[in-house]
């Protein structure tokens, strides 16, 4: 047996998976409470604790982590045209598996500085202009980065006529020079700038949030959690050498605080009349909702949905909504365990599933020109996906889990949502895809092995 | 020297995509660096792609017969958005009907465009328009 331990230090729960690689077996998993503030290597020996009492005691060969914890990876994205280059860094940024505090656009302020010493960013990008196009805002905002006090790595990726000059400028911050993420209009190349996220994720972050303390336990590749998310549904829907993946897929992860969708999918217009608007989408994209969550962030479904749908979807009064949803940003903690706090939280989920996957998802709009019918195509088109994912602590313990997960397909409510109409739903029960990630970065295919035998497959 | 950069396209509802990419291949065979934005652009697409690009010039295409109500406003977008004294040039089908073009190339100068174009102008018209216009802007 060649066992390997795979961690996620989370937020609030340290998450421990074992694998045998000899078998591709999943050994077992085991979860406890994370304290970052004290000492994480407290929370990941009583997870071992666990994981001993279920599996007995096994010897690790190697050992690999990911971390969300203190706040996960916080990013500042700086760039020029809203629509553009700033859209161009937000998706490198949210690839590479950040949480993004803020972005800013065209030039930016004192103000802007003084929020950013107040936001404590890890990593700062500044990117603006194409190449040979716009210098003056990307050398004037990085001049306005000098007065920045709070001390965090600064990435240049954008207009590469500058760089030299911007890296001049910021020569006594810690500076990293990197491609230009949108080298001509509407062209992304972002995957550069999120090698060289993670690099720096490893090599500065990692050691100030307390997870150097981890390091003698673990071998290797510390990297965000959200980032091996991405790496597992990437593995999952393409497969690697010598094994097939499951094909094109959308996934969903129902946090407390935040809901994060990804789609592994080209995502082009299919149709001959069919224009595409904005710049190029990354074939693997993830988007985050901020406001959306099953705890911290009820106000935002509310919002989104409105509580006399959510109260429909639950089949309880709009008054016992109100009334539970008071409870519960009391009681953040929650778990459900009466009818009622578990139709609520099927309410709440469909809707945070619903709102959260038609922003991510792209649209069709039919428009009429003197020479006939045409459609504009703005983000992607998930129409052709045959598979959905769901995983998050909200999900895999709901009921009627796959009922909340069809809320991810297309509804007729939306017409203009580029949705699939059906797809094979999966769940991610045993709560293993962040720790698959980890793992397809040294044994892509054990990674996969275990993921389709691991992951439910409950059909469309 | 550095290359000029242009940014083209085919303004409003406008769906013909032929003249757009002889354009394209005919100003980048000319020695420019060429943005295309295809067809249906609007106007805030020029504007957007010409800040990000430093643009020196958006040539507007239009071959339906509504470029007047296209283009009405795009000078004062521009010089809003900070692209002030951008070489702005429309050419096509650019008016409904056969109207005199004297008179439409003067409603087009009024609305802030420096040059306007006919049906049937050969791209060699406005390269060497671009030529002159953008290489004495430079030296002015």
């Amino acid at each position: 047996m060649k066992a390997v331990l795979l961690i996620d230090f989370g937020s609030t729960y340290t998450k421990i998976t074992a694998v045998d690689l000899d078998t591709c077996d999943l050994l077992g998993t085991a979860a406890s409470y994370t304290t970052v503030e004290s000492d994480i290597n407290h929370g990941l020996a009583h997870a071992l604790e666990i994981l001993e009492r279920k599996i007995g005691h096994v010897d690790f060969a190697e050992t690999y982590a990911c971390s969300s914890a203190a706040g996960g990876l916080k990013m500042i994205s700086i760039g020029l045209v809203p629509e553009l280059t700033v859209q161009a860094a937000k998706e490198a940024s949210l690839g590479a598996g950040a949480k993004i505090m803020k972005t800013y656009s065209y030039q930016i302020t004192k103000s802007d500085i003084r929020e950013i010493n107040e936001l404590e960013p890890d990593i700062i990008l500044l990117s603006g202009g194409t190449d040979g196009g716009n210098s003056e805002t990307i050398l004037h905002n990085a001049k306005k980065l000098r007065e920045v006090t709070w001390d965090a790595p600064i990435i240049i990726a954008g207009n590469r006529s500058c760089v030299d000059e911007c890296e001049e400028i910021l020569q006594e911050k810690q500076v990293f020079v990197c491609e230009n993420v949108m080298p001509e209009l509407g062209k992304l190349n972002i995957l550069p700038t999120q090698e060289l996220i993670r690099e720096i994720f490893l090599k500065k972050i990692v050691q100030g949030k307390g997870l150097t303390e981890a390091k003698d336990l673990v071998s290797d590749i510390i990297m965000p959690t959200p980032s091996a998310m991405l790496t597992a549904m990437e593995l999952l829907a393409d497969g690697c050498e010598g094994e097939s993946g499951i094909g094109n897929l959308i996934g969903v992860d129902l946090g407390g605080a935040t809901t994060d969708i990804y789609s592994i999918a080209d995502g082009s217009p299919t149709g001959a009349n069919t224009i595409f608007k904005g710049i190029q989408e990354p074939y693997a994209k993830r988007t985050v909702e901020g406001d959306i969550g099953m705890r911290y962030s009820i106000g935002g479904i509310l919002e989104a949905g409105g509580v006399q749908e959510i109260a429909k979807r639950a089949g309880l009064s709009v008054e016992k909504v109100n009334q539970m949803v008071k409870h519960l940003n009391d009681h953040k903690d929650l778990i459900p365990e009466d009818m009622e706090y578990e139709s609520l939280d099927y309410g709440l989920a469909a809707m945070a599933v619903e709102t959260a996957v038609h922003r991510h998802a792209g649209t069709i709009e039919q428009v009429y020109t003197p020479m006939g019918e045409a459609y504009l195509q703005t983000g992607k088109d998930l129409r052709s996906v045959e598979n959905v994912i769901v995983t998050g602590g909200a999900l895999i313990h709901a009921r009627e889990v796959t009922k909340i997960a069809s809320y991810a397909l297309y509804r007729k409510e939306h017409p203009e949502a580029l949705l699939p109409e059906k797809a094979n739903i999966w769940v991610d029960d045993k709560y293993i895809l962040a720790s698959m990630g980890l793992l397809s970065k040294v044994y892509p295919k054990a990674a996969l092995d275990i993921m389709k035998r691991e992951i439910t497959n409950y059909g469309n | 020297m550095k290359k000029k950069t242009l940014v083209i396209g085919v303004i409003g509802a406008d769906v013909h995509a032929v003249g757009n990419k002889i354009l394209y291949h005919a100003f980048r065979g000319a020695g420019f660096d060429v943005v295309n934005l295809g067809v249906m652009v609007s106007q805030e697409e020029y504007i957007s792609a010409a800040i990000e690009t430093g643009a020196d010039a958006i040539v507007v295409s239009s071959l339906y017969g509504h470029g007047e109500i296209d283009c009405r406003g795009l000078r004062e977008k521009c010089d809003e958005a900070g692209l002030k004294g951008v070489l702005l040039y429309v050419g096509g089908n650019i008016v409904v009907g056969k109207q005199p073009f004297e008179e439409v190339e003067k409603r087009f100068k009024d609305m802030g465009f420096d040059k306007v174009f006919g049906p049937g102008t050969a791209p060699e018209v406005t390269i060497e328009e671009l030529k002159k216009d953008l290489f004495s802007l430079k030296e002015a």
